[in-house]
């Protein structure tokens, strides 16, 4: 996480550095480009405020048990084998998470945008549900189900972290998934696509896997990411249920470990978020739309 | 008049409504002195110089990056120049901020604000002028009347069709009696109906209103057909500045006569005095610029300016004929394989395809550039 | 839908019910006049509104710089990506960030003391409602960042210009056009902000421990702290008026979107 902070800082010193662009374009932002006094207060107090805790927790994950500063508490990760576990359901919950968000939410979106636009609000307000629906009011709901189920189903579904939690990861990360990739299709002349496939002889399916995928690829990938970051983070539901994901995990190292490798943990995971993330934005960068930059 | 719509064909209607809309102030210069902007180390402005009579319409054309654009800017106080002045009137406004100029600019598209209705938009800048509340209600009224749009006073930007928002543009920029008029490609964003009506209603308006009015296009049949002069720009100069006429007529540069207007390009050889050989007839030579007797050069030629006769000796072959309406377009192919293109009045004995013809140059005079050009 | 809909069903049924299924308010009763719950509701509350409002305000300011600047620039990119790790993710590990910041030997701690001022004398703890929505801003600035560059995008250059022409200065500009036209966008994302804080629970559980009373808080308790029998049915009651709370927060959302969309596309 500090090389965010440090790519801010860098940022707000290099405003007076700037290369020519063309025309209309560059002719603006000139004008506007000067380093604004406004500016650099925002990004020296934004760098201050969103640097500052992440080398704080740096050099926290630096000290070792014993009191002395080394790498230790980093090489204790590798070696926690509880961590290690959690990490790979977590990955395995957000793998499957990610296809299954996909697979639901592509063919949605086009069929919405070809056939039902006017269903668009509609189902903006329904994306808006999970994320303003308390997790912690679902995962009490859950817990209800849990109690009043079958034993056959809580044996099917719940005895696992997978099969039960990734039900409603899915839930979770349907609405940032959607605006994604409603971002990508609207940017595409999507019904010239479908029709020019279809004249073509290629079926539904092949339209969609062959035609609009690759043209909306940056779009699913960030909602993939997003699904990721999602089921790495989330903590809430799986703590209410008893579930060991990576999250739960880091916070319970803690009491076997000390703080150092937890604070080392966090470091790590942001940092991997963060780079998928960035990563990404330069591969929507090679896209014409410059405004494609933006994931979310 | 201030709720009945009012076409702007209508001229009776039209002068009342002038007459009401703006307060006779009286029509101003604009001068350009050596203006110079440069972004980096490219040149947007590289010395403009450039007068604008008063009440005239000058059309500044030319490719994109040819800095027109940034010349209106300079002018609307958008951009400000490296060097050089800008003088409006007897008044020196280089340094004046864009808010204090009283310019109304129209833009290529979507200015208009889209949280006010249209009658709030045009009443905009009056609001700005701290005018009372009533009177820049009723002011707007009368440059809706103006525009032919009353109808359409209390709705949204969105609800309107682009060519309307444009108008609404142009009463917007009047309200507030502007000393120049800067358009800004206004009518590059609507379709060709709608573009050659606005056109003309455009036209008709500045000259009603003797509002000296700065144009900025691309497009060459509307710089050529709306303004007094025109300004062929390239590269951040002005190549020319002339009527229409003579832009398309006479153009001064191999630059000007190419971008304005379809050119065959024809090898040439400069003959003794002002003369110039092309295709074994000897026309008048009009920038010989020092070239010596015998240089080899291209002479540009319009396709109207070049007859094709039936001729079975003739020295080409008619290979591309298109019908368009008043004219007929023929691409020749001379047996050196140089094409040509002629245009003839379609009420002209046309030659049909595969016919062999003979070109005849109808016009007496043209312009050359460098062969190696 | 079913997934979203049958945890919500349980949650509302159960709340309304008794162990043996008879309609009841009693679970709200009790927390109506639970001391605990009522100040976690206030807490919930007040935190959702302070980080509401302070991350509305900050993220708008730092959207607007990084706009400012090079379109899909580097400033632009690490900005977007950083928002959206701490905005979706970051819940625990920014957590544990405050705490070796501003924990009893956070690294500010320590600095601050030696130049003689002792936060925990003072009576601060990173543990507090004060501690939290510190860390809570750290966030809520990052989402309202991705919420409100999208509108800050679509504010037309034309219209400052033209209102410039017209004679408006760059405050009668932001005044009578920037500032109205943002409204419904900025009004929209910090209620998203309110409810985002209101239920938010990750980091107060890494950070406290899940010592601090606000309503998630009090949920989980309910629902695993086995102190008392019936417990759960009360926390289920808890979640019910969180949502109703979320409720009227969504209908203030739609409110402000449907008022604009006299003039939005």
């Amino acid at each position: 996480m500090s090389a965010t902070g440090g790519n801010l800082g860098l940022a707000a010193r290099g405003l007076g550095a700037i290369e020519p662009a063309p025309d209309r374009k560059k002719r603006r932002a000139s004008r506007r480009r000067r380093p604004r006094l406004w500016r650099v207060t925002i990004f020296v107090l934004a760098a201050i405020y969103f640097i500052g805790p992440q080398l704080a927790a740096f050099k926290f994950s630096l000290v070792l048990s014993s009191g002395k500063y080394g790498l230790g508490n980093y090489g204790q990760i590798v070696q926690n084998s509880a961590l290690r576990d959690a990490l790979f359901t977590s990955l395995e919950i957000s793998a499957i998470t990610a296809v299954v968000v996909v697979v639901l939410v592509l063919p949605t979106v086009v069929w919405i945008r070809l056939r039902a636009p006017k269903l668009t609000l509609l189902l903006e307000g329904i994306t808006i549900l999970p994320i303003v629906i308390p997790p912690v009011v679902l995962a009490a709901g859950l817990e209800q189900l849990e109690g009043h189920s079958p034993q056959w189903l809580v044996s099917l579904v719940f005895n696992h972290a997978l099969t039960g939690l990734t039900p409603f990861y899915v839930i979770l990360a349907l609405p940032f998934s959607y605006r994604a990739i409603d971002t990508g299709v609207r940017a595409i002349d999507l019904r010239t696509l479908v029709d020019a496939s279809r004249s073509l002889g290629s079926s539904s399916f092949s339209t969609l896997t062959r035609v609009i995928l690759p043209n909306v690829q940056t779009a699913v990938l960030g909602a993939v990411f997003l699904t990721v970051a999602l089921c790495l983070g989330e903590v809430v539901i799986a703590n209410i249920l008893l579930y060991v994901t990576f999250p739960v995990e880091i916070i319970q190292v803690g009491q076997e470990t000390g703080p150092g490798v937890q604070v080392a943990v966090s470091i790590l995971s942001l940092l991997f978020v963060f780079g998928l993330l960035f990563a990404l934005s330069f591969l929507a960068g090679r896209k014409r739309g410059a405004t494609s930059t933006r994931l979310i | 008049m201030s709720t009945e719509s009012t076409p702007l064909a209508d001229p009776s209607a039209q002068d009342v409504g002038i007459a009401a809309a703006v307060a006779a102030r009286a029509s101003v210069g604009v001068n350009f002195k050596g203006v110079q902007r440069h972004f980096g180390d490219v040149a947007a402005l590289a010395g403009l110089d450039l007068e604008i009579h008063p009440g005239e319409l000058i059309a500044l054309l030319g490719p994109s990056g040819c800095g027109k654009t940034t010349a209106l800017r300079i002018l609307g106080g958008f951009d400000h120049p490296d060097a050089g002045q800008v003088i409006v009137g007897d008044r020196d406004l280089t340094k004046v901020p864009a808010n204090k100029r009283d310019m109304g600019m129209v833009f290529q598209a979507y200015s208009l604000f889209p949280n006010m209705n249209v009658r709030d938009n045009v009443a905009f800048g009056l609001r700005m002028r701290k005018q009372d509340k009533t009177v820049r209600g009723k002011r707007a009224d009368e440059l809706l009347a103006l525009v032919g749009l009353s109808q359409t006073a209390d709705r949204y930007p969105f609800q309107l069709s682009g060519g309307q928002q444009q108008r609404v543009a142009i009463a917007r920029a009047l309200a507030i009696e502007p000393t120049v008029l800067l358009l800004d490609e206004p009518l590059s964003a609507l379709d060709a109906q709608v573009r050659h009506q606005l056109r003309a209603e455009i036209r008709s308006l500045q000259l009603r209103l003797g509002i000296t009015t700065l144009f900025v296009t691309h497009d060459q049949s509307e710089a050529l057909s709306i303004a007094d002069r025109v300004g062929v720009m390239h590269a951040g100069r002005l190549e020319q500045l002339d009527t229409p006429e003579n832009i398309y007529r006479h153009p001064a540069t191999a630059f000007v006569a190419e971008f304005v207007g379809a050119m065959n390009r024809l090898p040439g050889r400069v003959g003794d005095g002002d003369e110039v050989q092309v295709l074994g007839q000897r026309l008048k030579l009009r920038n010989r610029n020092e070239r010596p007797a015998g240089t080899a050069v291209i002479a540009m030629l319009r396709p109207e300016a070049i007859a094709a006769v039936p001729d079975s000796a003739g020295s080409g072959e008619v290979v591309e004929r298109t019908f368009l309406g008043a004219s007929v377009r023929m691409s020749v192919k001379l047996d050196d394989g140089q094409l040509v293109l002629v245009e003839e009045p379609s009420h002209a004995d046309a030659a049909s395809i595969g016919q062999r013809v003979g070109l005849r140059i109808l016009a007496e005079s043209t312009t050359v550039a460098d062969a190696g050009e | 839908m079913i997934f979203l809909g049958l945890p919500l069903y349980s949650v509302i049924h159960g709340a309304f019910t008794t162990d043996g299924g008879v309609l009841t308010f009693q679970n709200f009763s009790t927390t109506f006049s639970s001391a605990a719950d009522m100040s976690a509701f206030k807490n919930s509350l007040l935190i959702g509104l302070w980080t509401a409002l302070l991350g509305a305000g900050l993220g708008t300011w730092l959207a607007a710089a990084v706009l400012a600047g090079n379109p899909g620039g580097l400033v632009q990119r690490v900005v977007s990506s950083a928002s959206g790790v701490l905005a979706y993710f970051a819940g625990v590990p920014l957590a544990f960030a405050w705490i070796a910041t501003l924990g009893s030997t956070g690294v500010a701690t320590v600095l601050l003391q030696h130049i003689g001022i002792n936060l925990y004398s003072g009576g601060f703890t990173i543990a507090s409602l004060t501690g939290l929505a510190l860390a809570y801003t750290y966030f809520q600035i990052p989402l309202m960042v991705i919420l409100i560059t999208p509108a800050l995008e679509g504010l037309r250059p034309q219209w400052e210009e033209a209102a410039q022409s017209l004679g408006a200065s760059k405050l009668s500009y932001m005044r009578h056009v920037a500032i109205p036209v943002l409204t419904p966008a900025f009004v929209g994302a910090t209620l998203i902000l309110f409810g985002n804080a209101f239920s938010a629970y990750a980091t107060a559980l890494a950070l406290t421990g899940g010592t601090i009373a606000i309503v998630p808080t009090q949920i989980n308790e309910a629902l695993n702290g086995n102190v008392i029998a019936n417990q759960d049915r009360v926390g289920l009651a808890l979640g019910v008026e969180m949502i109703v709370v979320v409720a009227f927060v969504m209908i203030g959302y739609w409110m402000v979107q449907s008022r604009a969309r006299r003039w939005l596309q």
